[in-house]
């Protein structure tokens, strides 16, 4: 069943909802994507577009109102057997976005780290090997083990997150917005170790972000949300090639450019949502290339098409 | 210069911590032009906050300044000690706007009711026409329906409104100096473009002379005129933002630089600042940052570098700038933004 040409981990038509009777509200609304073994999948959103949501679906945390994921072409949401939950708790890891409320501050490091490891029939000897190979792992001394979280800085405290989630040798780690929290020189080490563990374990990140300037630089495929519903999916290239929906071409022109000259040229666009005509004519989910999805109606396909046509010509000249 | 607006001498601030004294500031000197913008930048501990605390004399109790002077209109301001002096430059004539707008709102006062109190307190406005300038505050930051969102909570504002509501509590003050310490670092990169945006209309419209206080070198791009960038609680470089961002001297503003997401290529290794920062609870001797650089010389670790000027309005601390220096070239993506070919 599980052949390498399966996404690791695919959503179909996924709807997460809160709430229920007039209270109901719908966080995300028919999202659907694949993820492919080994890959960087970026979900980029303003706060409130439901990325976190989908990220906690994912790894079980939400329940899911409608649709499925599918994890190596098993279902993994809704009801399932137990011991398919604890493998699936054990494979699918989170990174949280805030280190310094992320961790427990009445716990240890030892204890912080190896929390996900009691029950699974570990003798003590070897938990405490697990604990001191994970925290070299990321670049952490053994002995701080026994500290407490408030003895360590940002940066620090988010390795140890990282640890947490590496323990449990998972496959697929969802990383919420990992150095938003963090400072520019520190965001860097924080994605050095992330790509380097990637290479030497083969894993697959859902990276979550509101930054576009990062997701650049770790994602191979980028998917843009908006209000809880998908608005565009394409290679990372491309999609800052060839923005085809406003709202991404909104974001792309909110990245900051460490450059005055071309800061002073760029023009800042504002995407407004009444710009569609949705009213007579509905969106669907459409593939404009191949590879590259994007929320239209048929009149904006045809325009977007014709949009590639032209960018497709001009990059052979 | 006459149209020096504030200007900093020496200064330098301590902190006495469990019996120990950090050197928070070490010998600072900046002067600040009217109606320029600039930009502090540095990491977190490099002392860009307390140097703009000092100007409004906000120094926690353990603090205080141990040398130096700060001249602003007409008067040493490291020379007042009772609150009632304050008064007269905190908000009145220096505002700040702080970093998380979730929390420097008071979540038991309507929105209205708070800039309310600065119109009152600072423009000396009452009733009626104290209402009406709240409301045309609140129609300057970008807040629609001024009107109805007067009468509500901050709670019943997103993160980027509740920044422009602090924006507006602070221009309402009718400042001459606009503090923004880390305006943007907790909103979305959508918001933080359009605040950004904010900051430099009102910067034209109420004159203001601006100081913006970051970590992140890719945000200053667009707002300001001047970057300063602080290391270890020193000022290492300056100039105008084209000299820094393309002609940067300092191997600190260079490694700053480097580990930029938006210069590196995707699959390489990102550049990353080794070791940590130096602890300022003992003297340093020569460059603070020699540790860490690997560009350092011997001289480094014996002598505190001056400053060396490489333009009238651009100068570095460091001693490679020195003629009798090994040349050493910038790392690629230095050359790389020199030459302007990027995010292409």
């Amino acid at each position: 069943m599980s052949n390498s040409n399966t996404p690791l981990v695919q959503v179909k038509d996924l709807t997460v909802t809160f709430g229920s009777g007039r209270q109901k509200f719908t966080a995300v609304q028919n999202v659907s994507f694949d993820i492919r073994r080994g890959e960087t999948f970026g979900l980029v959103g303003e706060s409130g577009s439901g990325k976190t949501t989908i990220g906690r679906a994912i790894i079980r945390v939400n329940p899911v109102a409608g649709g499925e994921i599918l994890y190596n072409g098993q279902r993994i949401s809704g009801r399932i057997p137990r011991a398919l939950d604890r493998e699936v708790t054990r494979k699918l890891q989170m990174i949280f976005q805030d280190p310094m409320s992320s961790l427990n501050e009445r716990a240890k490091v030892d204890y912080i780290v190896s929390e996900g490891l009691y029950g699974r029939g570990l003798s003590e000897a070897q938990r405490r090997e697990k604990v001191e190979q994970a925290l070299r792992e990321v670049g952490l001394l053994p002995e701080f083990a026994s500290r407490f979280p408030h003895e360590f800085s940002g940066g620090q405290r988010q390795r140890i997150g990282i640890a947490r989630a590496l323990i449990m040798e998972p496959e697929f780690i969802v990383a919420d917005e990992p150095i938003s929290a963090l400072d520019v020189s520190i965001r860097a080490q924080v994605l050095n170790l992330l790509s380097q563990l990637q290479k030497q374990r083969g894993l697959t990140y859902l990276f979550i972000s509101h930054d576009l300037s990062v997701m650049r630089f770790i994602c191979d495929r980028i998917a843009v949300i908006h209000l809880g519903r998908l608005v565009e999916l394409a290679d990372t290239e491309t999609l800052f090639r060839h923005p085809l929906h406003p709202y991404t071409r909104a974001l792309l022109s909110a990245v900051p450019i460490p450059d005055p000259r071309a800061e002073r040229e760029k023009k800042l666009v504002v995407y407004d949502p009444s710009c569609h005509e949705y009213d007579a004519d509905p969106p669907a989910w459409c593939e404009a290339e191949p590879g590259h999805f994007v929320r239209a109606n048929r009149r904006e396909l045809d325009a977007y098409q014709t949009i590639l046509q032209q960018n497709g010509d001009n990059d052979h000249d | 210069m006459s149209n020096t607006i504030l200007s900093v001498e020496g200064l330098r601030v301590q902190f006495s911590l469990r019996g120990k004294v950090l050197n928070a500031i070490r010998d600072v000197s900046l002067t600040l032009e009217k109606g320029e913008s600039l930009a502090i930048v540095g990491e977190s501990g490099s002392g860009k906050s307390v140097l703009c605390k000092t100007f409004m004399g906000l120094l926690d109790a353990n603090g205080s300044i141990t040398a130096g002077h700060i001249w602003f209109g007409g008067e040493d301001l490291t020379q007042y000690t009772t609150e009632k002096q304050w008064l007269g430059i905190r908000g009145k004539k220096i505002a700040m706007v702080m970093q998380d707008p979730m929390t420097s709102l008071n979540p038991l006062k309507t929105v209205g009711a708070q800039i309310t109190e600065a119109v009152v307190l600072h423009q000396g406005l009452s009733g009626e026409a104290a209402r009406a300038e709240t409301v045309r505050i609140l129609g300057d930051v970008g807040i629609t329906d001024p009107e109805r969102r007067y009468k509500q909570y901050p709670h019943e504002f997103s993160g980027g409104m509740r920044q422009r509501v602090v924006i507006a509590i602070a221009v309402a003050c009718r400042p001459e100096i606009l503090i923004c310490d880390e305006p943007t670092t907790a909103l979305d990169v959508t918001i933080q473009a359009q605040i950004l945006h904010l900051i430099r209309q009102l910067k034209e419209k109420y004159q203001l002379t601006t100081i913006y206080i970051t970590h992140d070198l890719g945000v200053v791009a667009s707002v300001a005129d001047r970057i300063a960038v602080m290391y270890a609680g020193d000022i290492v470089e300056i100039g105008r933002c084209e000299e820094v961002f393309c002609d940067p001297r300092h191997p600190y503003t260079w490694a700053l630089l480097s580990s930029l997401p938006q210069l590196a290529e995707r699959g390489d290794e990102l550049y990353s600042i080794q070791g940590t920062p130096p602890n300022l609870f003992t003297e340093i001797q020569g460059d603070a940052f020699a540790p860490r650089n690997p560009h350092a010389l011997k001289i480094d670790f014996v002598k505190r570098p001056p400053y060396f000027e490489v333009s009238p309005t651009h100068r570095a601390r460091t001693w490679l700038l020195d003629p009798r220096a090994p040349k050493v070239e910038p790392p690629e993506s230095i050359r790389k933004l020199r030459e302007g070919g990027l995010w292409k």
